[in-house]
């Protein structure tokens, strides 16, 4: 699969529109959305609404809330590994994509990461839409079977003899990682540890940050 | 089917291309455009989310690695809405209609978008039939090469792993995909060793867990 940012046609037949040039692809969503709005498939305010949710509402602040709840609530934690759908759910974060989750938890022995070989699977409700290279045939063939490689590529180097779980989403159940609490943060409040919370930590792709 | 879309263990594509924490969330305006008419005209009902990635994960293989992830997307809904008579490619080309639409029991408005997207899919379904399988149980994953959709990647087939989770029993792709109901079975994590996957040179600190249904499983 071509990557999402090497998208620009050059060597394609270029149509001008109001000054601005547009690539055969984007001639090709106009051209669709048009047909759909006429048949009165689409509304298009529905689709504005789509597009800002994702945009500025649903993102991995939310999968941050829920680690440092997690890592401050022991009784929350417990619950996010017996009950990851509900206990997320009683966060507010639901839905699409997010219907069953398990949540899977860092330790010093064991780090988890996540991949969905065969397609994008990856948990909406707490992370967002996912990034272009977790949908990227890069990560996606190499995840499974060199997890270490991979984990290079982000800077990332875990101990020699760290047990390393990789989970391909291939069914309906997504997974959140429960990264490993930073040293260093005792007494520390909710939003002070979501701040250290990363996207790429909770698909296990990296870790939360340490404080400075 | 042993299609583009199947990529655990190829090889050659490169390294991981980050673009830091806080990368754009779309590369181009039409990306968002897709995304949401993928979403919308998937809300009319004329298909499930089986028969979305069927159509996108069936694309011949050269033209699904040549396209990027939204062009895929693209490709998907024009050929679910070709095949049920929805509009017609050469519609799409005029950038117009040129026959009637086909009438839709529903369509997404605006006000019914948080509704529907806090609804989700869940996929999970009441049984009657106990698990075959329970935790710590040795499994094989069958070698099988369904022609149609599947979600049984080819890297662990024919190789032995271990129930690790029990998820009860869920709607079964391979037949939801090409409509023939949702047949809900039971669906299990399979724990395999990275060394049973990959031979002995594979990193013996590996292990790689898959979510299976019970009809690509068999007792090893």
């Amino acid at each position: 699969m071509a990557h999402d940012h090497d998208h620009h046609h050059h060597d394609h037949d270029h149509h001008h529109d109001h000054g601005t040039v547009l690539s055969d692809v984007e001639l090709r969503v106009r051209a669709l959305e048009s047909v759909l709005v006429e048949k009165g498939y689409v509304d298009p305010a529905a689709l504005d609404l789509l597009i800002e949710t994702y945009e500025t509402k649903v993102g991995p602040h939310n999968g941050a809330h829920v680690v440092a709840k997690a890592w401050s609530d022991p009784a929350y934690r417990d619950w996010l590994m017996k009950d990851a759908t509900a206990a997320i759910q009683s966060l507010g974060y639901i839905g699409r994509q997010g219907e069953h989750m398990v949540a899977v938890a860092n330790t010093p022995a064991i780090h988890n990461m996540v991949v969905c070989t065969l397609c994008s699977c990856y948990p909406w409700p707490v992370l967002g839409l996912p990034p272009v290279w977790y949908k990227s045939a890069p990560y996606r063939s190499r995840a499974v079977m060199d997890p270490r490689g991979v984990l290079a590529d982000f800077g990332v180097a875990l101990p020699e003899g760290k047990q390393i779980k990789v989970w391909d989403s291939t069914a309906e159940v997504r997974y959140l990682v429960l990264p490993e609490r930073p040293a260093g943060t005792d007494g520390w409040s909710e939003e002070q540890l979501a701040g250290l919370v990363t996207r790429d930590s909770m698909i296990g792709t990296g870790l939360a940050r340490v404080p400075a | 089917m042993n299609g583009g879309a199947d990529m655990g263990g190829m090889q050659g594509f490169g390294p991981v291309r980050h673009e830091g924490e806080h990368e754009p969330k779309f590369h181009a305006a039409w990306e968002k455009r897709v995304l949401a008419m993928t979403l919308a005209v998937g809300a009319t009902g004329q298909w499930n989310i089986d028969m979305s990635r069927s159509a996108r994960e069936s694309l011949p293989p050269p033209q699904y690695f040549a396209k990027t992830y939204y062009e895929i997307w693209l490709a998907g809904i024009e050929k679910l809405m070709i095949e049920r008579g929805m509009l017609s490619a050469a519609e799409i080309e005029a950038g117009h209609m040129l026959a009637p639409p086909k009438p839709l029991p529903r369509i997404l408005t605006r006000e019914a978008v948080p509704v529907v997207l806090a609804k989700g899919g869940p996929t999970e379904r009441p049984s009657d039939q106990p698990a075959r399988f329970k935790a710590g149980d040795r499994v094989r994953a069958k070698n099988i090469h369904p022609t149609g959709h599947t979600r049984l990647p080819r890297y662990v087939r024919g190789h032995i792993g271990t129930i690790e989770l029990l998820h009860g029993a869920h709607v079964f792709p391979d037949s939801n995909a090409q409509g023939q109901g949702e047949q809900p079975q039971w669906l299990y994590t399979v724990r395999f060793a990275g060394r049973e996957l990959w031979g002995p040179d594979a990193d013996p600190t590996l292990s790689v867990s898959v979510d299976a249904w019970d009809s690509y499983l068999e007792p090893a």
